[in-house]
Order: C-alpha cells, then sequence, then structure tokens
C-alpha cells in the first residue's frame, strides 16, 4: 500500500518534475531568442540606417546637364550668350560667368557653338522625380527630353566646388581641405603631448597623490562632454587667447584638446603592454630610463600608440557640436589658404546642408555623409589592420 | 577685452616670422653647443680622462644650457605680451633670446669636466620635459572649469541662482534689447529658469535609455554567453560601427526620418505629434547608445569568473538562470557603472537634439511634442547675433556648468563603482 502510494507519488513527482523542466527549458528558449532579437534589432537598424543613407546619397552623384548654344557673336553682350529665355533651365552658377569666360578666353569672341552645361537644381530634382515645377517650365522641360537635349554626367561638381546656394553647384572642396587642415593640426597637437604625457605617466611618474589625481582627471576629460570643449575654445582661446574666430587652428587646438586624453589613454595600454623583462634587460646594461623607453620600449609599443592615435583623429574627424561654438558652421564658400583663416570642416558641412530648405540639398547631405562614412571607415580599418598587424603577445 | 591683442592683427605681422627665426635661430644655436660639448669630450677621451657619459651625451648637455633658457624667455615674453603687461618690440625678444643662449651654452661649456654626470643631468631635464606635457591635461580642465566658472559668475550677478534652479520659464528672446541699452524696456520679459530645459534633458535621457539598456543589455549577454566566437567576431565590429558614426549623421537621420516617421505613427493612433518630438531624438540617440553599454556590459559579464557559472551549472540551472541569478547580480557594478556612463553621454549629445529635438523651452509629459534641451539652448544662445556680454550668452556658460557638474557626478560614481567591481573580481 504505501510502497504503491509512494510509487505513485513519486511518478506524479516525476510528471509535474518533467513540465516543470520543460517550462524552464521554455524559458530558455525565449530568453535566448530575446537575446538574438536585441542584438538582431541593433544589427538591423545599422542596415536600415546605412541603406537608407545609401539610397538617398546615389541620386546625388549623377547630376542633369542640358545642351544649350553658346553664343559669343556679340562680345558686348556676353551675359547673354545663354538664351535668357533659357535661365529657367540653365543654372545660375554657368549664366553669371559668361562675361568672365569671355574675357579669359579671348579666342571664344565671335563662336557660336553647342555645349553641354550644368542644368539647374530644380530640374535635375525633376527629372529623378523629386519636386515640381511650373507648367511651362515642365512643357519646356519635356520638349528638351525629347530633343535628347538633357543627359546625366557624374556629379563632380560635388568634389571639385566649394559651398554654394545653388544646390548644383555646391561641393565638398572647401570643407574637405578644411578637414585636412583641421585633422593636422589636431594630431600636430595632440599626438606629441599626449604620448609624452602617456609616457611620464606609465614610465616615470611616482606614484603618489599628484598621480593619482591626474589620472582621475584624464579619465574624467575623456569623459567630458564634447560641447564643452567648445564653451573652452570660445571663453579661453578666442576671447582669451586672441585666436581667430573659425579658423582651422581654433578647430584643431579645441579638437586636438577633446582628443588628447583618447591618445594618453591608449597610449598608456600600448606602453603597459610591454614586459617588465624588455625594461630591466636595458636598465641591466647601463641605459637610463629615457633611453630605455626611447630605444626599447616606445619602438614596441608604436603600432599601439598608432590605433588608438588614429582611432581619436576619426571620433575629431565626425565632431561637430564643439565646432558650432567656435564659429566654424557657417558659409564658407572659399577653400582656406592658411590656418587663421575662416575654414569649415565635413561635419559641418553636412550639418549646414541639412538645414537648407530646397529639396535637393538633402541628397547632396546624404551624399556628403557617404563621403565622411567612407573616411571614417577607411581611418577605422587601418587602425584595426595595424592592431591586427603589428600586434605582439608576449 | 584682451583679444584685442589678436595674432592676426595688423600691428602684429611678424609673430610668425619671429616665431621662425626664432626656432631657427635656437636650432642653429644649439646645433652649435652640441659640436662644442662633444668636441670637449672627444678631446678629453683623446688625452686619456676617464668621462662618466659618452661624448654626444656631453654636447646635449651645452646644447641644453643654451636652449632651455632661450626658450623659456621667449615663452614668457608671449605671456607679458598676451596679457598686455608691457608691449615689447619683436627684435628685442629675438636678441634677450639669443643673448641668453650664448651666455648659457658658454657657462655649459665651462662646467663640462671628465667627472660630470651628463647622462644623468639630461636624464631628469627629459623627465621635467615629460611632467610639463602630462600638466597640460590638468590645465585644460582648469580650462573649462575657469571659463565655464568665471562666465557663470558673471551671469548669476543678473539672475539670481534661485530663479536658474527653479524659474519654470526660459525666455531669453528679450535679452538682447538689453545688451543693446534698452534694457528697462523689457528687462522683466526676459526669464532664465532652466526646469523646462532640465526637463527636456531628461525627457530624451530617459527615451533614450529605455531604447539602449534592455537592447545594449541583451545584445552584451548573448555576445558574451551564448554566441560562437565566429558569431562574436561579426557581431561586435558591427556594434562598434554604430559607435563611430558622427552624432550629425545621426541627428540628419532623425530629422529626415525617423520624425516623419513618428508624426505618420502617431497619427495612425488619432495622436498629434510635433515633427520636433523628443520621441525621435530619444529613439535615434538611443540606437546611438547601444554600443557603449553593449561593450562595457559585455567586458563586466566576461570577467565574472567563470567558477561561479560552473557552480551554479553544476547546481542543475539552465543557462538563463544562471544569467539572471548568478552573472546579472554579480556584474551588475559593472552595468550600473556602464549605464551611468551612458546617461551621461545622452545628457551631453549635442547634435542630435539640435537637429532633431525642439528650440522651444516646454514642460510637458507627452514625449510627442517638441521638447529643447540644455545643450540645444547652449549652441542657441552663441551662435545668434547677440552680442558677447549679453545675459542670453551668458547664460550658455551657466547651463554648461550645471551639465560639467552633473556629467562629471555621473562619471566619478560610475568610476568608483568599476573599480570596487574589479577590486571583487580581480578583472
Amino acid at each position: 500500500m504505501n510502497e504503491e502510494k509512494t510509487g505513485a507519488d513519486g511518478a506524479g513527482d516525476k510528471l509535474t518534475a518533467d513540465a516543470r523542466l520543460q517550462r524552464r527549458h521554455r524559458a530558455e528558449r525565449r530568453f535566448r531568442g530575446v537575446c538574438i532579437g536585441a542584438l538582431g534589432l541593433a544589427g538591423a537598424f545599422l542596415v536600415l540606417f546605412l541603406g537608407s543613407m545609401v539610397v538617398a546619397a546615389l541620386p546625388a552623384f549623377t547630376q542633369t546637364e542640358v545642351k544649350v548654344e553658346v553664343d559669343f557673336t556679340n562680345p558686348d553682350q556676353a551675359w547673354r550668350a545663354i538664351d535668357p529665355e533659357l535661365n529657367s533651365i540653365v543654372s545660375r552658377g554657368v549664366t553669371r560667368v559668361l562675361p568672365n569666360r569671355l574675357e579669359n578666353n579671348p579666342e571664344l569672341a565671335g563662336k557660336r557653338f553647342e555645349e553641354w552645361v550644368l542644368a539647374k537644381a530644380e530640374i535635375d530634382q525633376f527629372r529623378k522625380g523629386k519636386g515640381s515645377l511650373d507648367e511651362e517650365v515642365r512643357e519646356r522641360v519635356e520638349r528638351f527630353e525629347e530633343a535628347g537635349r538633357f543627359r546625366y554626367t557624374f556629379n563632380h561638381w560635388l568634389f571639385t566646388e566649394g559651398d554654394s546656394k545653388l544646390p548644383e553647384m555646391a561641393g565638398l572642396k572647401a570643407a574637405i581641405v578644411g578637414s585636412i587642415y583641421v585633422l593636422a593640426l589636431t594630431l600636430a597637437f595632440a599626438f606629441p603631448i599626449g604620448v609624452l604625457s602617456a609616457i611620464y605617466l606609465e614610465e616615470f611618474a611616482p606614484d603618489n597623490r599628484f598621480t593619482q589625481a591626474v589620472e582621475i582627471n584624464i579619465n574624467n576629460l575623456a569623459a567630458v562632454p564634447s560641447i564643452l570643449f567648445g564653451l573652452l575654445g570660445l571663453a579661453i582661446m578666442i576671447n582669451f587667447f586672441g585666436v581667430p574666430r573659425s579658423s582651422a587652428i581654433a578647430g584643431g587646438l579645441t579638437l586636438g584638446l577633446m582628443t588628447l586624453p583618447i591618445v594618453i589613454i591608449s597610449t598608456r595600454a600600448a606602453l603597459r603592454a610591454v614586459p617588465h623583462s624588455i625594461r630591466e634587460g636595458a636598465l641591466a646594461m647601463g641605459a637610463t630610463r629615457w633611453q630605455t623607453v626611447r630605444d626599447h620600449v616606445l619602438p614596441m609599443s608604436l603600432p599601439g600608440i598608432l590605433t588608438g592615435t588614429i582611432i581619436g583623429l576619426a571620433q575629431a574627424m565626425g565632431e561637430t557640436a564643439p565646432l558650432l561654438l567656435i564659429g566654424m558652421v557657417a558659409y564658407i564658400p572659399d577653400v582656406p589658404g592658411s590656418v587663421t583663416d575662416a575654414a569649415t570642416v565635413m561635419p559641418a558641412q553636412i550639418y549646414s546642408w541639412a538645414s537648407m530648405p530646397q529639396q535637393a540639398f538633402v541628397e547632396r547631405t546624404a551624399a556628403a555623409i557617404l563621403v565622411l562614412l567612407t573616411v571614417l571607415i577607411a581611418l577605422n580599418a587601418t587602425a584595426v589592420y595595424l592592431r591586427r598587424r603589428f600586434e605582439r603577445r608576449w | 577685452m584682451i583679444a584685442d591683442l589678436n595674432f592676426g592683427d595688423g600691428a602684429d605681422v611678424g609673430t610668425g616670422d619671429t616665431i621662425f627665426t626664432l626656432l631657427a635661430g635656437t636650432i642653429a644655436l644649439g646645433y652649435m653647443g652640441y659640436h662644442l660639448g662633444r668636441r670637449w669630450a672627444l678631446a678629453a677621451q683623446g688625452g686619456g680622462a676617464v668621462l662618466h657619459s659618452r661624448p654626444h651625451q656631453y654636447g646635449w648637455y651645452v646644447t641644453s644650457w643654451g636652449v632651455v633658457p632661450a626658450l623659456l624667455v621667449a615663452v614668457a615674453a608671449a605671456f607679458i605680451q598676451l596679457f598686455g603687461w608691457a608691449n615689447l618690440v619683436e627684435a628685442s625678444i629675438l636678441v634677450t633670446a639669443g643673448a641668453v643662449a650664448v651666455v648659457g651654452m658658454w657657462w655649459g661649456r665651462r662646467t663640462l669636466r671628465p667627472g660630470l654626470r651628463a647622462r644623468n643631468a639630461l636624464d631628469l631635464l627629459v623627465r621635467r620635459f615629460l611632467l610639463c606635457a602630462a600638466l597640460i591635461s590638468i590645465l585644460t580642465t582648469l580650462g573649462i572649469i575657469l571659463s565655464i566658472l568665471f562666465e557663470s559668475i558673471r551671469f548669476f550677478g543678473t539672475v539670481s541662482v534661485w530663479e536658474f534652479i527653479t524659474g519654470t520659464t526660459w525666455a531669453p528672446g528679450s535679452s538682447f534689447l538689453e545688451s543693446a541699452g534698452r534694457g528697462d524696456e523689457s528687462a522683466s520679459d526676459a526669464s532664465f529658469g532652466a526646469v523646462p530645459l532640465f526637463a527636456g534633458t531628461f525627457m530624451i535621457t530617459i527615451i533614450a535609455m529605455m531604447v539602449a539598456l534592455p537592447i545594449g543589455l541583451l545584445s552584451a549577454i548573448y555576445m558574451a554567453e551564448y554566441a560562437s566566437s565566429r558569431i562574436r567576431g561579426i557581431a561586435k565590429p558591427t556594434l562598434e560601427v554604430l559607435a563611430g558614426i558622427p552624432t550629425v549623421v545621426y541627428g540628419f537621420f532623425a530629422a529626415v526620418y525617423v520624425a516623419p516617421f513618428v508624426v505618420d505613427s502617431a497619427g495612425l493612433f488619432g495622436l498629434d505629434a510635433s515633427y520636433n518630438s523628443a520621441l525621435a531624438a530619444g529613439l535615434v540617440m538611443g540606437v546611438m547608445i547601444i554600443p557603449f553599454i553593449s561593450s562595457l556590459s559585455d567586458d563586466v559579464i566576461n570577467s565574472v569568473p567563470d567558477a561561479m557559472r560552473e557552480g551554479s551549472y553544476a547546481l542543475g540551472t539552465t543557462r538563463a538562470e544562471t544569467i539572471r541569478q548568478v552573472l546579472l547580480p554579480a556584474a551588475a557594478p559593472g552595468i550600473i557603472s556602464a549605464f551611468l556612463l551612458a546617461v551621461s553621454r545622452a545628457l551631453g549629445e549635442t547634435m542630435i537634439v539640435v537637429m532633431a529635438a525642439g528650440m522651444r523651452a516646454n514642460m510637458t509629459w507627452n514625449p510627442l511634442e517638441g521638447m529643447t534641451t540644455v545643450t540645444v539652448r547652449i549652441v542657441a544662445a552663441l551662435t545668434g547675433d547677440t552680442s558677447f556680454d549679453s545675459a542670453e550668452t551668458l547664460s550658455a556658460f551657466a547651463l554648461g556648468l550645471a551639465l560639467f557638474i552633473i556629467t562629471l557626478g555621473l562619471n566619478l560614481v560610475s568610476t568608483i563603482m568599476i573599480r570596487r567591481f574589479k577590486q571583487k573580481y580581480g578583472g
């Protein structure tokens, strides 16, 4: 009796235990599914994000050109060498330079020829299926279309022109050159000072209160919101030291201060990875500590230092907020001639294009973003390559 | 102001040339000094003397005696010029620096003895030089604190701290009249109550964390506990790409794609959403924050010792139970620290909110309405046409101070928590 009961109970227990186990396994699978889902969601966002950028940017890499007759037979009337009736189609960037063009090329006088010139952004957008045109203009565009007087060409203006209020003429050249200036200054400032500070902290500094304070300070500096560096640049550099506003040097120094902690932290990590036996070996041979660092520790940690520096530079390259405050987000159509000239940078250009009302600027903004992302991915890939190629494990 | 002593001003045309002459001159003199020292050492060695250091170290020794004082003179002169204590003629600076260099090297050359510890002296000099480099980061922090503090004090001279902290209307609009000397016409109109700005900032941060915390943490759990090393090798860099995208790009995405999407979706439920809704900015910011949470949590979960996992499995738990009941409690301090860092990042984020959130101060619980943030108002105050001394411009520094204090606090707490975690598990 007793045994039977126990047996029955045992079976019941086993049954409930099985059910419980199954429930627990279901919970396990559920949890695992949720985790995969989260990761998938993040990945899906990245795909959606990059995909929508590429789709939005691709049309900007072609631009509509229109075939017109250029008539310089009457040199006094060079400004109307292209029939003014076509002003609704031809870019103002083309018509307004006609007199200049004749002046620079006197042999064109008295000539009459057909030429492909840049069309207005509205026409370009209309042909790409965006935006609408006035009845009159649309009819003319349709007639031209039938006559084969439109064509798409590669949008080289995007890379050979500076910023412009005319969407079809707006390009990234000034911003690209400005970015190079600013990043060169950032590198020139942050790299030597960052590496030297890291060497001091890692190899020379005595372990006392002061050193600890410097360390905490550097870690916090790396986490300070970037916009506060803009306030620093404005109050200290521009208003106190009198660095010219909007200039590449103001931007370079501000971003340099921002990149400094990143360089210091990654350099310290790279120095720490060099085993002590190397240092002790050098010291045993009678080298001074500086000689040990210069001849042995530094060359060995160089790949790590460079990796960290490139990552810091990539971060500085995408930074906009501090530059907003020191006046680098402005209408700057010309390529800066020196580090004290007003300059703009790629992300700042993206920001100003994003706030332009014309439809044509949307695809240009996306194209600029694509260019910036390509450069950033190339920089990061270089960093990863350096790390993989030269990383040594002891 | 001191800004009048502009580097680029017409009065200082020669600054660039002066610096160039100075550098070229010091290098030339330094080279001479190097030769003097080295030749002495070689001659002494030839004469049978036993030197303490290598000959070139004596060369560097003489050089440093000339170059270091000369550069100090130049830096001192630059500061005297900058603070306007005296207007120095640039030629005189050059002559002084040159003279100091020559005298220094003469003294250095005179003190050369075979027993002189040139090597040790150089090592000490290098060490001092490196210390100076390390001090620059301290100076940067000091610069941030001082610049923000000074301008904030000026701001709080016109607006009381109490009004700033507790006031519920932010309407700096009329303060430009004050700076134009017509202050009495509308002095009572400008008000600087920062509460709505902080309300907007925290609202957007909360939305962002509601997106980032679950997705980031669960992704980290998957990568640390479930994923094969191959999937991990793909997933980790993919998430890091999200961290590498510039914030201005996120801002564009939020303004052009997410904001209209939010408006349309709200329309489906018969709700009215603004094109500057806090929700759109918060969602995109959340995506931006995901990699911070995931990579920091991943590290933390990985550094929980395996013995704890194995002990738990030995008791017959499933993986999910181990994660929830053993790993997460153990990793909690590290995860909280990652969370705080992410919050501090979200509070200080600028471009996404400048491009996607509103400009108008608005206090509401409805995330579909436009709200503005501290960083948006900082940018608005400093990119407008107001003069530098107007109350609105100065308010940017007061807001910056508040932001600095809050993020510094969060970072410090986060640092302390992660240190505790590492002490416990030796991570």
